[in-house]
């Protein structure tokens, strides 16, 4: 286990992703970028058909310092997986000197929908194995289309802000409490707004047992609709207004890690976002009204 | 500046020189991001604290840290999305016009 | 044979004891009727501490081939088992293998395709996975099956091929048929088949590789080209591993088809799968009493041995081909493949397609009987190019 906190000043300087092709300010290549910092060089990495694939392996520039494999949609974890039991058996043989570390890599789309079912299946099983879901509340690469974590309100293109119906009607899917439910060895929640927390985070996961997941808002400029310098902020932003949280759940208990006694309004962090430019204070109110129901949860877990 | 050097696209003039299988050495870098930038940081030193930020909130992670302390841009890989200036709180990071440097 | 051990085994079994042989590093198997008994077997091997693999219980068909890429990928040895709806599921992580140039070794219990739902055998499964870039090998005994797990590793990871192979074996009639099977010693097979390691466009420590990458409409082309024309010329591969095992095991099948008294047949019986052992005693029956009839059984066909089917066949007057199989709208797939191979090498005979033994309906040595009586009077009776149906319930 590390004891020292990690910091901008004591991560490695080797890049392990780089030249990629993501939009300027991407907040999940920024993810993976630190994620693997911590991560290192023998990680193995499997990620689905996304856009962190698909800024990074385009034949011939690819983008990845580690081995790295794009999965089938549907499979990221049951790739992971099988990589991470591929190298196990090498390594019980004696063919390899290393434990194996896999570390599989998915948005929110092949998280929460396409990809629930292999990730609860390889959670089942109990191997060791790192999943980091990089979430950015819609399907981006196929051009900002609703998943199963698009919150209340935000306009995509297949919940756009029409004339009866404003923007997404569904609330986000609660993905940590899903796979906390399995039992996980460790799972937290992060933004990339708090990069340190994440990247603690992150160690932690490596330094788990068995398998551990992090679920990290990771906001996309172009999917969102603000500015491209903005990425850090709004990520910031939206842990401040209550409306994500930064918790962990670690021997079944859960945790909250930062906590407030006053949110920062949450109209600001909306009216930024041209998803949400369309929202009535009716809907705003809404959402601070599903914000404070949450809150009444995470607040008993300390 | 670390040196991410970038590697010719390879010749394929026979099907036998395409790789085995849908595979690629990893890290094989054959071309650069200057090319999508309209405006540049430049890092001013004289008002650089050292404080890490920028080099940290890189998505693309082209600040790079030297071994003097110091931060400088790869411009190879830049994209100017403006992160770092955006966060950088003594302001010694300021976007300027790309066309300038052409 | 002092190598071997004489064992009762079904189907199912003699798969499992196959992979057993061949030391796979990671199972990832799904069950699905009729193909449990294989991966409840190897689940026993593993359980009782004979077999040192990673058994991962997957949570369907589509992870199990998933897993198995992942375990591929890194060089470890792969194996799953499916049928029917399972290969169906799992049918997108087919050409993501062979793309990937995985030699993942895979049992399909030949079943039939829902709606409406069977769980009894017909071909139809393998037929959507044709285009998958995966070879594709089907057997008729107990032995064979055995046998070719053996085999299907060595052509898989034979540097040439680097193709993932499906192993179709018949659903019930085969996979719950008990036969008499001779184990080969574990020396023989660790002699034939060596240990597997990462190759080099596979992951690995020292040269980190990105796999499974994009490829644009510059270098597309190239790529599915360049794979097709590997998997072409796997079929000599097939053929050197099986006069190979020949030599070792002291088992020969005749490559990547049999001929069955064929060499002067002016009607010849093109068959696929188990329904071969029916078709030799109707074929040795026919020949006791004077008719000149053969039998071609196709071993392999993907990839399709278009040479060698032209030549077993050239010297008949009609051919038929028998298959539990049907592309809606057309006719048999296998007959669409055997005509276009006849075709293509000049061949040009008469060939009937009959298709029968759907959804598990028994083919009996009548039954084929006749598929040979309306052979030998093709001309008259039959038109070419028309699908026949053995065995219907009522009038067509």
């Amino acid at each position: 286990m590390s004891q020292v906190k990690l910091n901008a000043r004591n991560i490695t300087t080797d890049e392990f992703f780089y030249g990629h092709k993501a939009c300027g300010g991407c907040g999940e290549s920024l993810a993976l970028r630190l994620a693997l910092k911590i991560l290192g060089e023998d990680a193995y990495l499997s990620l689905p058909a996304g856009c962190m694939s698909a800024v990074s392996f385009i034949y011939p520039n690819m983008a990845f310092k580690n081995n790295a494999i794009i999965t089938p949609f549907a499979a990221t974890a049951a790739v992971a997986t099988g990589i991470e039991a591929g190298l196990r058996a090498k390594y019980l043989s004696g063919k390899r000197d290393k434990a194996p570390l896999s570390v599989a890599f998915a948005g929110d789309g092949g998280t929460a929908d396409i990809g629930i079912q292999a990730l609860s299946g390889a959670i089942d099983r109990g191997e060791k194995f790192i999943y980091i879901c990089t979430d950015n509340e819609a399907y981006m690469n196929t051009g900002i289309q609703k998943s199963g974590l698009t919150p209340f309100g935000a306009a995509t293109t297949t919940t756009p802000s029409g004339k009866v119906i404003r923007g997404t009607l569904t609330e986000k899917k609660n993905m940590f409490e899903i796979v906390a439910a399995h039992g996980i060895s460790y799972a937290a929640t992060a933004s990339m707004g708090y990069l340190e927390d994440f990247m603690n985070k992150v160690q932690k996961a490596k330094d788990a047992p068995g398998p551990a997941y992090i679920h990290v808002f990771a906001p996309c400029p172009t999917g969102w609709g603000h500015e491209s310098d903005e990425t850090i902020d709004v990520a910031k932003e939206v842990v401040d207004t209550g409306l994500w949280y930064l918790a962990e759940f670690e021997n079944g208990q859960f945790k909250l890690n930062k906590s407030f006694e006053q949110f920062a309004p949450i109209t600001p962090y909306l009216k930024r976002q041209s998803r949400f430019k369309h929202l009535l204070e009716e809907d705003v109110a809404a959402i601070e009204a599903a914000r404070d129901l949450k809150w009444e949860t995470l607040r008993t877990w300390k | 500046m670390k040196d991410f050097k970038m590697v010719p696209v390879p010749k394929l003039a026979r099907l036998s020189d395409m790789p085995m299988g849908s595979s690629c050495l990893s890290f094989h870098i054959t071309e650069g991001n200057a090319g999508w930038r309209v405006f540049r940081p430049v890092i001013h030193l004289d008002k650089c604290v050292g404080c890490h930020r920028c080099y940290l909130v890189c998505p693309d992670g082209a600040i790079h840290k030297e071994a003097d302390g110091t931060f400088v841009v790869d411009y190879n890989f830049c994209k100017g999305c403006g992160v770092c200036a955006y966060e950088c709180k003594p302001k010694a990071i300021t976007m300027e016009k790309e066309d300038q440097y052409v | 044979m002092s190598n071997h051990q004489t064992t009762f085994l079904n189907g199912n079994e003699a798969i499992a004891y196959g992979a057993k042989l061949c030391r796979p590093e990671v199972i990832a198997a799904y069950p699905i009727t009729p193909q449990t008994k294989a991966v409840e077997k190897l689940s026993q091997f593993v359980q009782d501490g004979e077999l040192d693999t990673v058994y991962m219980h997957v949570e369907s068909e589509h992870s199990a081939l998933s897993a198995c890429i992942g375990a591929s990928a890194v060089g470890a040895r792969t194996f799953t088992a499916t049928s029917s709806q399972g290969l169906l599921y799992m049918l997108e992580c087919l050409p993501y293998a062979a793309g990937a140039r995985l030699p993942i070794v895979m049992m399909n219990a030949n079943r039939a395709v829902a709606t409406p739902w069977n769980i009894y055998g017909d071909q139809m499964d393998a037929f959507y996975a044709l285009n998958s870039g995966w070879i594709q090998i089907f057997v008729e005994s107990g032995q064979e099956a055995l046998d070719m797990v053996i085999q299907s590793y060595k052509i898989a990871e034979d540097p040439r091929v680097m193709a993932p192979v499906m192993l179709n074996i018949d659903g019930f009639v085969m996979t719950h048929t008990y036969e008499s099977v001779q184990l080969p010693n574990q020396d023989l097979v660790d002699g034939f088949l060596p240990s597997f390691n990462p190759v080099a466009h596979m992951m690995q420590d020292d040269q980190p590789m990105s796999m499974c990458i994009s490829a644009g409409n510059h270098h597309n082309q190239e790529f599915k080209v360049r794979q097709h024309l590997d998997l072409e010329a796997s079929m000599a591969v097939i053929e050197s591993v099986g006069q190979e095992f020949a030599d070792a095991f002291g088992r020969s099948y005749g490559g990547v088809l049999e001929s069955y008294r064929a060499e002067d047949a002016e009607i010849i019986l093109i068959t696929l799968g188990s329904v071969t052992g029916t078709a030799r005693c109707v074929v040795d029956q026919l020949r006791d009493s004077g008719k000149r009839v053969g039998l071609v059984k196709l071993r392999v066909i993907r990839p399709f041995p278009t040479a060698q089917l032209a030549s077993a066949v050239k010297g008949a007057r009609v051919v038929g081909v028998f298959e539990k199989d049907l592309s809606f709208g057309y006719e048999g797939s296998l007959y669409t493949n055997v005509n276009s191979a006849l075709m293509q090498q000049g061949v040009f005979i008469k060939s009937i397609n009959f298709v029968g033994g759907l959804g598990g309906r028994d083919v009996s040595q009548a039954d084929l009987f006749e598929v040979f009586e309306k052979l030998e009077n093709a001309d008259a009776t039959l038109a070419a190019g028309a699908v026949h149906y053995t065995q219907m319930r009522c009038e067509p």
